[in-house]
């Protein structure tokens, strides 16, 4: 076999069980709806051919992994062998059910518990999502909702709000509907979030040796609660690979 | 007067039941889930208390707080409540939100027309499952494969004769022009394995964390626990057996067994009728509490498995239904365990009932369950224990 010399990023896709996330990471990388979506057992894993800075004359080729962890209650304790490196976090919540929504905040001391501590088996203290420690690893979030199509109609206003979770993280937030792939169309709104959503990710692995100078600053909107990160936090920031 | 106050004491306690089971949903079964329709909540909780309000009416019964009519009144109520709950009110709405998940179903109208047509042909059914009663030939219950097929599945899709070592052969004495469709079959190949793999290493976990359970004080005493019922649910299989076999039904109660022997053998002499109402009522509320809060952990665990954000309200409606039978039948078998001064209210209240033969029967479902229950733990650990695709 050839070597091939592309590089790659980790991305992580996670959420509760059943919010739809093998769907989403099929629709992503093959552009089709998925066909039969079943319960993901430990982890699937997608890959995806991304342009760095399309258009521009820096552009250069990237492979996207996408790790799919399957959200089972059962599994807690043996996912985190998926958490470390990780480049990217997406995390998913269904539009129908507000708990998938608030239980994103266990999700992401999860995942940042494992990340920075290695892996930490039998950890109970991610179980309570703590701004601080967010602020000392700076791994770019997209919030993504699932399931648009099926809201009911009286509870359209879901919409409209701005998800906390998408706030306190700085994070971007996409809604769709995992089964069509009109979404997610070359030059809509949300193909075009997503590609920036990549491009800060391939950013942060490749580029940034400090996180201040980033492609967007408004990854980092603070909210009054939080104070700024100072920068000798950015020192603990060494992604092995 | 006094059936006034009765009355303010029982519906006092019959909310605080509600509020019970209504924590209960939101707090353990309704954990990762939205509530949309808050019916079904009030559904669970109202079967939920008008279950425990039959199991608090016996213990009344036995130590005889309240006035005899009135706890009658309110016996016939609280049947009654709970037969038009579980008859009428759970099979209607299950069938309500099952249709409601149907796609193709849309007007609202045409649901509710679907839905009595659903619950005409469950009565109908229901009765005639009552009509040869109470003599009816014991049926066999049907066998889960589930964890079988995908074993098999999994098994076919793994090269185990090329393997690690044809991947080897590959790399090294490769000319480059692999096809695609043979390399795609290797990942799939591989993707399974690491999904077997990641199944194993989940069971490793819990076997580890069982493990240091069992080292704990609390872990030793639910293991002792676990020790002492296994031994009553051995002599409960070997009662039953006999009492089919010869055809036998328990005419003494164990509270009055109990008494005479130890009046008898022993030669212990106490005040019978004080004592024996005391072993009563620690005996039935041992089996109230248990029977309670193991059904309740069972609901649970069953619904964490099984639900889906779509499904939820349609299996926490079932489960509702299951919970229902499962306390008035065993009220009703609950007669089995006391004296016969304590009897005499249920016998009243549920009427002209064959209760012997009830019993006997109850004795044959529970062999046959007891029986299937030890043939499928034999065979789910037949195969190596960390197959079990649980999702």
């Amino acid at each position: 076999m050839a070597a091939i010399d592309i590089d790659k990023v980790r991305i992580l896709v996670v959420g509760d069980s059943g919010v739809g996330k093998s769907s989403l990471v099929h629709l992503v990388c093959h552009s089709e709806p998925i066909a039969n979506a079943s319960w993901t057992i430990g982890a699937a894993v997608d890959v995806k051919v991304h342009e760095y800075k399309e258009g521009t004359p820096s552009q250069k080729t990237y492979f996207l992994e996408f790790w799919d962890v399957g959200g089972s209650a059962n599994h807690t304790k043996s996912r985190h062998i998926f958490f470390n490196p990780v480049h990217g976090l997406i995390l998913v919540h269904d539009l129908t059910n507000r708990k998938s929504h608030l239980n994103l905040r266990k999700w992401l001391a999860e995942v940042l518990a494992k990340d920075s501590n290695g892996a930490k088996i039998g950890s109970n203290s991610g179980s309570e999502y703590d701004p601080e420690r967010f602020a000392g690893s700076h791994i770019p979030i997209l919030v993504v909702g699932t399931k648009m199509d099926q809201i009911d109609p009286r509870r359209e206003s879901v919409l409209s709000r701005s998800s906390p979770v998408a706030e306190e993280c700085g994070a971007d937030e996409i809604n769709l509907d995992c089964m069509q792939s009109k979404d997610l169309a070359a030059g809509t709104s949300k193909a075009v979030k997503f590609s920036r959503f990549f491009d800060k990710v391939i950013e942060r692995r490749f580029f940034a040796k400090d996180p201040f100078q980033s492609v967007s600053t408004s990854s980092y909107m603070y909210t009054d609660r939080r104070r700024p990160v100072a920068p000798q936090y950015i020192s603990k920031t060494c992604h092995q690979d | 007067m006094s059936f006034f106050l009765d009355s303010v004491v029982m519906f006092s306690t019959q909310i605080l039941f509600f509020l019970g089971g209504w924590v209960f949903f939101i707090r353990r079964l309704y954990k990762d889930y939205e509530v949309h329709h808050i019916i079904v909540q009030l559904i669970f909780s109202l079967t939920f208390a008008l279950s425990c309000t039959m199991f608090e009416l016996i213990i009344f019964e036995i130590l005889g707080i309240l006035n005899t009519n009135s706890r009658y009144f309110h016996w016939k109520l609280d049947i009654f409540a709970m037969l038009f709950t579980v008859i009428f009110v759970l099979p209607f709405y299950i069938a309500y939100f099952t249709l409601s998940n149907i796609r193709f179903v849309q007007k609202n109208r045409l649901i509710v027309v679907l839905t009595v047509a659903a619950w005409l042909i469950f009565v109908y059914f229901f009765w005639k499952l009552g009509d040869p009663f109470p003599i009816l030939s014991p049926k066999h219950g049907k066998i889960a494969l589930a964890e079988r097929e995908s074993l098999q599945r999994a098994a076919n899709a793994t090269p185990k004769q090329r393997g690690i070592w044809g991947m080897i052969k590959n790399v090294t004495g490769s000319s480059g022009k692999e096809s695609i469709s043979q390399l795609q079959q290797e990942v799939n190949a591989y993707e399974e394995l690491s999904r077997q793999l990641f199944l194993e290493v989940v069971d490793l976990h819990n076997t580890k964390e069982r493990i240091i359970y069992s080292r704990t004080l609390q872990g030793k005493y639910f293991n002792f626990m676990g020790y002492i019922f296994s031994m009553y649910c051995l002599w409960k299989i070997v009662i039953s057996t006999i009492n089919i076999v010869f055809d036998r039904v328990g005419k003494t109660d164990p509270v009055t067994r109990g008494v005479e022997i130890a009046v008898n053998y022993f030669g212990i002499q106490f005040d019978v009728k004080f004592w024996s109402q005391q072993i009563s009522f620690i005996l039935v509320g041992i089996i109230i509490v248990t029977s309670i809060r193991g059904l309740l952990i069972n609901l649970t665990k069953f619904f964490y498995a099984i639900s889906s954000s779509k499904s939820s309200s349609v299996i926490v409606l079932a489960l509702a239904q299951i919970m229902g039978m499962y306390f008035v039948s065993s009220v009703l078998l609950m007669r089995m365990n006391m004296p016969p001064e304590y009897r005499g209210i249920i016998t009243e209240v549920l009427g002209d009932l064959q209760f012997n033969f009830y019993h006997r029967w109850f004795d044959v479902i529970f062999l046959v369950s007891a029986l299937s229950s030890m043939g499928f733990i034999y065979l789910a650990h037949q195969q190596a224990p960390e197959k079990n695709m649980n999702p």
